[in-house]
């Protein structure tokens, strides 16, 4: 029978991979054939469908259902119930907060409703390893209209005027960039696509090339035109393999199919993209970094200008833009520049995807207008704060960017306002705090890492963010002073004002933004010695609560270095000269005695 | 993946589209209604997938595509196998009985098309 009754979408993006969508995907199949079922159930693998904390994850069409949390049974049982006898399976539907049913269908749920889906209009819709697919969603479209109704200056003037501003973090104005590279006088150039995505906790950009790699295709191949380049490289990380599988199988397709290579769709334009897989070193994200990792040599930055424009792959003229920059060009050519300006804020048009990440609800990708406020993302979108605890902060950003905290969560989201309270746009990850977790344990966090990426050729960054690093290491033991404070500061402007590029520039950040705004939490660890959020270990203290105690033992027992003692029935006491602060006792203590304090 | 040959023109890309727009549009919940037909033992033994693959044609010879089509588990009217039930938006839902293959394309023609019921199949009107 010629008929597919039903479609299930299940999410193979990296978190449901990692979650067992392949044991769900192989337990539908093997339940499928078992009834016979084959010719009427069509089983598509999507990228990431972005509520990451739901997964593994399907929809069923056509009347959209959406199964969250899934394993090989629920596979089996709605298998059973779904498509043999057509009935709902409750348990695996999505529920709110309180426990109730929410609607079934995907497109119904809040999370999905409140987004506005640009960049990520296929991922988790179509699926990535057909290029028809993308094809029936107006797929290779825009290409056609380019090569067909508009020269390249035509092109340029289109992406000049819809405003898009570079998505990697910056903002530099898209269409600016483009000009510029086409006024280039090398005789060769270049198209670069930068997926090398670093920050911790930001996946956009995998999402993108995981679920619809043909766009990001379509629009190197647009660019190549409007630059006058006929080779392409898109430079991604060796830790995304999949997103490398797929953009390879999305390559070999569009070759297949004549929009890659001589003679594109009839036409005397030839472009080919290659692909060139870095190692992983996140100063590779700094595109003078990248132009050196893809000739090949070591993976460090240079003094700029020239910009790439001017010299970049092999000194020739060259066009980089991010991921997400480009998945934004195939819908700005089709639908147009106006269109595209009607969304987002007059400033920074069009959408933003962020990385919801921390004590939030729905953990995962959402795709937003710009202009947003954090409180609507965060509350409405991300379904507030996971622990009970009111939020304090967010982080966004990653290494580069800054602490906003909650008295500024009306703020609207586009580059200038976050610039403004000393955070940045980023590549849009958002790690969102609660009370629990200390400034400056944060900024350390951060700071480690920049200190670890750190690539070593200049000296402000290479030796500045190691020495406030050890400071920060000397106030979260309880050795620090109000000197180093300032310390800091001077330290952090100096950085910012002489590294070499961006990553050192940015590099000090964290610590500025948490020194803004949470002076007081740095002082109470100066002055008092004290962290107020219990996570420095070596400003807290495990106590036993002796009424509450009633000598079960457990603590002793469960204990690695012998630091609690105490007869059996009496309460117990821990040494805390001896205590790793390892956080065991709390957990085996039945009667809530063990505490955690801080002086 | 089928062997193609490359896309020369506009026309070529917009056969690809039309092709492999029919098989997404199984995924637009924006439908206008539903058709479910029952597909328990007692149905497929009735001759149930016939129906189904009557309605789905019929559908496609008209170029209906705002409908979807949906097989379920028995209804429980045995009695009356091959059972349809016809879900339109905002009416009530009608369950139609003996639906041979011939009675399916009546279905679509009157019931889909013309927006009349079917008097002489009618098994039962509303919700359960």
């Amino acid at each position: 029978m010629a008929l597919t009754a039903n479609t299930i979408l299940i999410c193979a993006g990296g978190a449901c991979i990692s979650s067992g969508e392949e044991s769900v995907k192989q337990a539908l199949e093997r339940e499928i054939s078992k009834y016979a079922l084959q010719d009427a159930v069509r089983i598509v693998e999507t990228g990431c469908m972005g509520a990451c904390s739901l997964g593994p994850l399907m929809v069923i069409y056509p009347e959209g259902v959406f199964y969250q949390k899934l394993t090989p049974k629920a596979a089996q049982e709605i298998v059973e119930e779904h498509l043999l006898k057509g009935r709902v399976v409750e348990k695996y539907l999505y529920k709110g907060p309180t426990g109730e049913v929410v609607p079934q269908v995907a497109e119904k749920l809040p999370f999905f409703s409140r987004q506005v889906r640009i960049v990520t209009r296929n991922v988790g819709f179509i699926d990535p390893k057909n290029i028809e697919e993308y094809i029936a969603r107006d797929g290779y479209f825009a290409l056609a209209k380019v090569l067909r109704e508009m020269t390249p200056e035509e092109v340029i003037e289109e992406v000049k005027k819809s405003g898009l501003r570079g998505r990697g973090g910056a903002g530099f104005p898209t269409g600016l960039k483009w000009e510029l590279t086409r006024k280039g006088t090398s005789q060769k150039k270049f198209v670069v696509c930068n997926a090398d995505e670093g920050d911790p906790g930001a996946f956009m950009d995998r999402s993108v090339l995981e679920g619809d790699p043909h766009t990001v295709l379509e629009a190197m191949i647009i660019a190549g035109y409007a630059i006058g380049a006929n080779q392409g490289y898109i430079y991604v990380r060796a830790e995304y393999p999949l997103a490398i599988e797929r953009l390879n199988t999305a390559i070999s397709q569009a070759r297949e199919y004549g929009f890659l290579g001589s003679n594109i769709m009839g036409t005397e334009f030839s472009f080919d993209i290659e692909i060139r897989i870095g190692a992983g070193a996140f100063v590779c994200g700094e595109e003078t970094a990248l132009i050196a990792s893809i000739e090949g040599k070591r993976g460090q930055p240079r003094v700029k200008p020239p910009y790439p424009a001017e010299r970049g792959v092999w000194d020739c003229s060259t066009l980089i833009n991010n991921v997400e920059t480009f998945a934004n060009i195939p819908p700005i050519i089709l639908k147009g520049a106006d269109w595209f300006k009607s969304i987002g804020t007059e400033n920074s048009p069009g959408t933003k995807v962020f990385a919801l990440a921390g004590k939030i609800v729905n953990t995962g990708l959402v795709e937003v207008p710009m202009g947003i406020t954090l409180k609507e993302l965060l509350y409405e979108i991300g379904g507030g704060s996971s622990t009970g605890k009111p939020i304090k902060a967010v982080q966004t950003g990653g290494p580069s960017g800054g602490c906003i905290p909650a008295q500024y969560f009306d703020t609207p989201v586009d580059y200038d306002s976050l610039q403004k309270l000393g955070a940045i746009m980023g590549s849009g990850g958002m790690i969102v705090m609660d009370e629990d977790d200390c400034m400056v344990d944060v900024a350390k966090f951060f700071l480690e890492f920049t200190v670890d990426e750190s690539c070593g050729k200049c000296t402000p960054c290479r030796e500045g963010t190691r020495q406030m690093l050890r400071i920060l290491e000397k106030i979260t033991s309880g050795e620090g002073t109000e000197e180093d404070l300032y310390e800091l500061e001077a330290l952090g402007e100096t950085i910012k004002d002489t590294a070499l590029c961006g990553l050192g520039q940015t590099a000090p950040n964290p610590v500025l933004s948490t020194l803004e705004y949470y002076r007081d939490e740095y002082e109470m660890h100066v002055k008092e010695k004290r962290c107020p959020a219990l996570k420095c270990k070596d400003l807290t203290r495990y106590v036993i609560d002796e009424s509450k105690c009633v000598g079960c033992t457990a603590c002793a027992r469960v204990c690695p270095v012998n630091a609690i003692s105490g007869e059996v029935r009496k309460a117990h006491v821990i040494d805390n000269e001896k205590c790793v602060r390892c956080g065991s006792c709390i957990e085996v203590c039945r009667f809530n005695a063990i505490n955690k304090v801080s002086p | 993946m089928l062997n193609v040959s490359k896309i020369k023109s506009l026309e070529d890309l917009m056969k690809i589209k039309e092709k492999a727009v029919k098989d997404l549009q199984l995924r637009d919940t924006n439908t206008r209604g539903k058709i479910t037909v029952a597909m328990g033992t007692c149905g497929i033994a009735a001759g149930a997938k016939d129906t189904l693959k009557a309605i789905v044609d019929a559908l496609n010879d008209l170029n209906i595509t705002d409908i979807s089509v949906v097989q379920s588990g028995c209804m429980g009217l045995c009695e009356v196998e091959p059972t349809v039930e016809v879900r339109l938006l905002d009416r009530e839902p009608i369950v139609y009985g003996h639906v041979t293959p011939e009675n399916a394309r009546r279905i679509v023609k009157l019931h889909i098309v013309e927006n009349q019921i079917v008097s002489d199949l009618l098994v039962r009107k509303g919700e359960i």
